[in-house]
Formats: C-alpha cells, structure tokens, sequence
C-alpha cells in the first residue's frame, strides 16, 4: 500500500520543492520506490531543482486527461535507481487538477509505488488543496518567522478540514513540522524564533530541522537535491528527518550555535 | 558586537515579540476557523433586522457559536448607541 505524503506550507518560498526533492531522493536511496509529484500547475520547478527540465515530454495533466499514459510522464531519477519525478504542466490552468482525474492518477501510482511525494504550490487555493487533499501524511515546511508560521498554521486547519481523511471521517492525516533556514546565531541573540517557540504555536511533532546553509543554493543551482551533499549540515538534518519520518530515533543536530572563541565575540560577533 | 557595543545593554529580543503576536493572532484564527460558514451572513442579516429600528454600526453587533460536547450556544451581542430617544 503505497503512503502518499504532501509537502505544503501555505507561504511561497520558504522550501517546499527543495525538501520535496530531498525527502524523495532520500526514501529512494534507502530502496523505496518512489514518485514525487509537481502540483504547481504553472510553475513548474520540481523539474529543475531535480535536474530533469530538459527531459520533460509529457505531463501531469496529460495524463489526468488522457493525452499521454503514466510510463510515457514519467521521468527515471539518473542518479538514484528508484526515484520518478511527474512534472507539472508549464501552459495549463490550475483548474485543470481535478479531483477525479488527480485520485486516478494516483490510484495509479499506488499501483507499483511505495512513496507518493506530493510538492504542494504557494497558497491554500485550488492546486494547494488537490496536493493535500489524498495524503496520508503532511510535512508542513515552515520558516521561523510570523509569516510563515500563522501560513503553517492556516493550512494545518485546511488538512483537518478538507483533506479526504478528514472529509470521510479517517484517521487524521499525520502532520509533521520542518523548520527550514534555521539560523541558531540568530536565535541565541533573540532575533529569531527557536524551535521550541514554532513547535509550542503550532503544536504539532517534528520531523526535523535544516539550517540555513549556503549549500542549499548551491545544490539548487546545479539540479541536485541538498540531501544527496552527504558532507553537509543541510544535507545531513534532511537524511536525519527521511530517517524519522521512517519513525526511527534521531537525535536533533545543528540546533546550538557554533562555539566562538573570546576574541571573535569581542570584535566581530 | 563589536569591542563597545559588548558594554551596552542588551538589544531588545524581537524573537519574544514575535512569538506573542504569533500565539495571540493564532488562537484568534483558530477559533474563527471552527465557526459554520453560514455565521457571516447571520450577522449581516441581523445587523439589517436591527437596523430597521437602530441605527447601529456593523462592528456593533457580533456573533459567536461555542460548540460543546452535548450543545451549542449562539451567543449574541448587540451595542447600542449611547444616546437613544
């Protein structure tokens, strides 16, 4: 039985497809077959951020309206054996994710798959919802910022209202809170909100937390998920956060900030 | 900080006054969310019931729905203007 695990967050930018890419690279690596989806209809980026915007033919809703079959939208990861990527349409309508046609798709999927990951478009409109709407689970991608947390909290209330395990009266989707571009320099001098500030509002587990790296942007210019960059923090708290949502024990790393020496808090800081 | 600033008192923590706004305007949203859809336009037609006899403002009348267990309360406030004939 395939897990079908949406990647939202309500607020635009905060790193969705890069943690889409990430967690999906890192369920396949550990052998799970794995499809990662695009539902920005429209803007499409999955694509690049995984390297493959060139090998794009078909898409989502080609196949969601019977112009192309699933083998044909389907792109092979080249790096890692068991990973698909299904882009999004570039030239159509939101409107064009229909429930029924989305539930085919990925009633499909679930056919031959064992992780249906989800990347969820900016907003709580109509592509934010068909993203959410069949998950079993949710990672909510979340900036230690107000912004982006009231946005977290705006869509943890959509998945418990107008998710289909929600509407059918199911088990609850399973939410789970990553903290993305989290700065504990900052947090230590009282500029930004901590983990324990964002998990006390929002009052949901936590799945993991990534530092802000230059790594990400790095990785993101060159198509390659941050997680598969084994030798960075970035890269190392996303394999950390796919080990948890596995439901194995991790310890939180990359929380506390690095130690400084006498003389560099004196003059620099 | 630089050698001076290390003397100074302490910046002001914006992290603390983010997080009230944050719990503050989160418990407010949490609430509204598990209202039915239908409340707005209860409290409109009310505010025009009420406005055939007083002149009230829209912010004057509020309605509230507080669900429990075994029954819910509609609750009604209406403010009427200070000085009525």
């Amino acid at each position: 039985m395939a897990k079908i695990i949406v990647v939202t967050s309500g607020k635009g930018g905060v790193g969705k497809t890069t943690t889409s890419a990430s967690i999906s690279t890192g369920l396949a690596r550990r052998g799970f077959k794995t499809v990662v989806i695009d539902f920005d209809v429209g803007l499409r980026n999955l694509d690049l951020i995984m390297n493959c915007e060139r090998r794009v033919v078909y898409d989502f809703v080609n196949v969601i309206q019977g112009e192309a079959s699933l083998n044909q939208a389907l792109i092979k990861d080249k790096r890692v054996e068991t990973l698909y990527i299904l882009p999004a349409s570039q030239t159509r309508e939101k409107e064009a994710l229909t429930q029924e046609g989305v539930e085919k798709v990925l009633n499909e999927l679930a056919e031959t798959f064992d992780y249906i990951v989800c990347d969820s478009p900016a907003g709580i409109e109509h592509g934010a919802q068909m993203a959410l709407y069949y998950a079993d689970e949710a990672i909510v991608v979340t900036n230690p910022e107000v912004s982006s947390v009231r946005d977290s909290d705006r869509i943890l209330g959509i998945l418990q209202s107008k998710s289909r395990r929600s509407e059918m009266g199911l088990d609850p989707v399973k939410e789970h809170l990553l903290l993305t571009r989290y700065n504990p320099d900052r947090v230590d001098r009282g500029e930004m909100l901590s983990v324990g500030d964002v998990e006390e509002i929002l009052a949901i587990p936590l799945l993991g937390v990534i530092p802000e790296s230059q790594i990400v942007l790095n990785a993101s210019n060159q198509g390659l998920p941050v997680i598969l960059e084994d030798d960075s923090d970035a890269g190392q708290a996303y394999e950390d956060a796919v080990g948890r949502l596995l439901g194995e024990e991790r310890e939180h790393r990359f929380l506390t900030a690095a130690k400084k020496g006498f003389f560099s808090r004196m003059f620099k800081g | 900080m630089s050698f001076f600033d290390y003397f100074k008192s302490k910046k002001k923590n914006t992290a603390n006054v983010a997080k009230e706004r944050l719990q503050i305007i989160v418990a407010h949203e949490r609430g509204m969310r598990d209202q039915p859809d239908y409340l707005p336009q209860l409290q409109q037609e009310l505010i025009a019931v009420i406005r055939k006899y007083v002149q009230i403002d829209d912010d004057m009348v509020q309605v509230e729905l507080d669900r429990n267990d075994d029954c819910s309360v509609l609750e009604l406030n209406v403010t009427l203007p200070e000085h009525q004939q």
